[in-house]
């Protein structure tokens, strides 16, 4: 059973070694375990896992293994703690108690006494319906929430996160790992500030610069020695990261679904501290004349400024869609903004953009497989570009490391 | 069972189950324990606690973004030992003067077992922590000046605490024991705020927990309040006297659960009034 819950867990996702299961197993010899699963299932996920971001796959794998061992008593203290925090629980409850599927049970009178029932007998009565659902059917239409549309059903996607059975798999489950409360930490499904620094920390490039200030033991022995013993300090430049950044961000409409992926990208760009500079602008689109410190109060400054106060030696990412009407990117005046008159067309200011840096990437938000529109098409001509997931922005900072 | 369940929370820190848990399995499997967490969840204090509870002293060895690996174990004196040589104070030949045990060491040498906190162990440079692997699996190090081994006497209690500013590689956390500090739910945070204000008027504690949590699900906030946050401000309304009518109408002494500017608007946006 144990070896089975070994290679659940790996068949999940969670990146266990022997190692630690040799120390599990040291952990439950010395009887660590208590002989309760409650215990069993800290205990295991203490030594197993490793971080947040695999609780949710360690919870699903738990209860692939352990199903059909618990009790209710969870259930019910976890609706009451929930009920505080949510009072919308209570709304959910009665639903789900009204519908057809479940009210069945239900006499004529409890029915009509619903709507003025206390949060606390609503949640007696869904524990009663609960323990008679799982009592006389094994599985089967008349299970809970196999329709998905409340919060307990095993589709249920409330942020509540209370999941109650799924229609086959579990007959009672363990709830603790049912409720896979640690959902919103999963790592695969969203790349989040840490894993961008993560990311971003490999943009480095290390070399000695700045003021002498560290002791270079080496050298000093060998000029005390040249002094007969005389003392002669010998100081040296420490390693900097001397990796410069620009990030150029599209803050259009049709970037507006990824506003939080973008700004997740920014405050970790912003946040790690090891560049030699950063610094950021907006756009609108495309670039055309003038770039945004501001886009909301619309504070601007030309483009040829930009070109001519960095030099080629910044990296720059660029963020965007990249996806317009091709009028707005190869037309005279094709910008969308009515106060940014540009004479040149937006295709122009790209290309000058990327023959002034050494080292320029565009990052897109969209899913590769839209682009082969016309827009994407021509502006990924121009420049190397990457999706905006974990993968993409690791491949963006090999080139933007690469040499030219 | 005796040895295990040793840690069971102080009056001044409340453990969750899973928290002691983790502590305790750490304890007694003698494995660093890695304590992760949103800030203010209690990481470092836990340190501090385990060390009260257990009764034993607490080292702790704060990590910055320069600190080596090498740094814990021992320090080598060279220029202290050049000069030396120059003026013929001391014994030169004497190497051990220059030998200035780390943090680690001295939790090493210790004659009684010792809690050793790491702390903030994803400050430093990302291979920092492999520096230590052995070190750490071992309770061992040699020092290559005196060929001298450092062994243990007792190996010490290690909680290492981390920002999950940079990840940590593999190796090193197949050699941890881990848990996630959860960021309390309302009841545990009420026996919290219980514990470093008992003396608390019910009403006003509830009213202050409410807009509390409220206020973190606001979405947007780039820092949302934690528990040392909603602390902070408890104590600061008492000490304003501050009721629950005047509390319920207004959110008073914001500014020591929001501490920056984009929030503070992000909120007038949310009016949670």
């Amino acid at each position: 059973m144990f070896i089975d819950f070994f290679y659940t867990l790996r068949r999940n996702g969670v990146p266990v070694s022997i190692t630690e299961w040799m120390t599990l197993t040291e952990a439950l010899s010395r009887g660590l375990a208590d002989s309760s699963l409650d215990t069993f299932y800290y205990l295991a996920r203490s030594i197993l896992v490793k971080s947040e971001s695999y609780y949710d796959h360690y919870d699903l794998a738990f209860e692939e293994c352990f199903n059909g061992i618990e009790n209710y008593d969870r259930i019910r203290a976890k609706l009451r703690g929930l009920s505080e925090e949510f009072p919308e629980i209570r709304e959910e409850l009665l639903n789900w108690l009204r519908d057809p599927i479940n009210s069945a049970y239900l006499s004529e009178e409890e029915l009509q006494k619903l709507p003025k029932m206390e949060l606390g007998e609503l949640i007696e009565l869904f524990m009663k319906r609960l323990a008679e659902q799982m009592g006389r059917h094994d599985g089967g239409s008349k299970w809970i929430g196999t329709g998905g549309t409340s919060p307990f059903g095993n589709a249920g996607q409330n942020p509540a996160g209370i999941r109650v059975g799924g229609t086959s798999r579990n007959r009672s489950a363990i709830k603790i790992a049912h409720q896979r409360k640690y959902q919103n930490l999963r790592s695969d499904l969203t790349l989040d500030v840490r894993q961008i620094k993560v990311a971003l920390k490999r943009l480095r490039l290390l070399s000695k610069s700045g003021p002498e200030d560290e002791l270079d033991l080496e050298e000093t022995i060998d000029q005390t020695c040249k002094n007969a013993g005389e003392i002669e300090l010998v100081f040296t430049k420490g390693r900097k990261n001397v990796i410069k950044l620009l990030l150029l961000m599209d803050v259009g409409g049709s970037m507006n679904p990824y506003a939080q992926l973008c700004s997740r990208l920014f405050s970790a760009a912003n946040s790690s501290s090891h560049f030699k500079d950063f610094k950021y602008y907006y756009f609108h689109n495309s670039i055309y004349e003038h770039l945004y410190t501001d886009m909301a109060r619309r504070e601007r400054f030309l483009t040829e400024d930009f070109l001519r106060r960095f030099d080629r030696e910044y990296r720059v990412i660029i963020v965007g869609d990249a996806w317009m009407a091709p009028s707005e990117l190869v037309n005279r005046y094709g910008a969308v903004d009515y106060d940014d008159v540009c004479e040149t067309p937006g295709i122009i200011w790209l290309k000058r953009m990327r023959d002034h840096f050494d080292h320029i990437v565009w990052l897109n938000p969209e899913k590769r497989d839209i682009w082969d529109r016309k827009s994407i098409a021509m502006i990924r001509e121009i420049f190397p570009m990457f999706e905006l997931t974990l993968d993409g922005l690791d491949d963006a900072v090999k080139e933007l490391i690469g040499r030219r | 069972m005796s040895e295990f369940n040793r840690f069971l929370g102080t009056e001044k820190y409340i453990a969750s189950e899973p928290l002691r848990n983790a502590v305790n399995v750490a304890i007694a499997l003698g494995r660093p324990l890695l304590v992760k967490g949103e800030p203010g969840t209690g990481k470092t204090l836990l340190a501090h606690n385990i060390a009260r509870a257990l009764d034993k002293q607490l080292i702790t060895w704060n990590i910055k973004s320069t600190t080596k690996a090498k740094d814990g174990l021992y320090v080598y004196d060279t220029v202290q030992r050049l000069n030396d040589s120059r003026f013929g104070d001391r014994d030169v030949s004497d190497i051990k003067q220059y030998i200035k045990l780390g943090k680690l060491g001295e939790a090493f040498v210790s004659d009684e077992q010792v809690v050793l906190l790491i702390d903030e162990i994803d400050k430093a440079d990302l291979e920092f922590p492999n520096d230590l692997l052995n070190e750490l699996d071992e309770m061992t190090f040699f020092i290559h000046e005196t060929g001298e081994t450092i062994r243990a006497i007792h190996r010490p209690i290690v909680i290492i605490t981390s920002n999950a500013e940079k990840e940590l590689p593999d190796a090193f956390l197949r050699r941890c024991i881990f848990h996630y500090i959860e960021f309390p739910d309302r009841r545990m945070m009420e026996e919290i705020v219980h514990v470093h204000f008992p003396d608390i008027e019910e009403n006003l504690l509830h009213e202050a927990l409410k807009k509390f949590y409220r206020l973190r699900r606001i979405e947007g906030l780039k820092k949302k309040p934690s528990t040392s946050e909603l602390l902070d401000w408890i104590q600061a309304l008492i000490a304003g006297g501050v009721s629950q009518r005047e509390l319920k109408s207004d959110l008073i002494f914001v500014g020591t659960l929001l501490k920056n500017e984009a929030d503070l608007l992000c909120l007038q946006e949310n009016e949670i009034v």
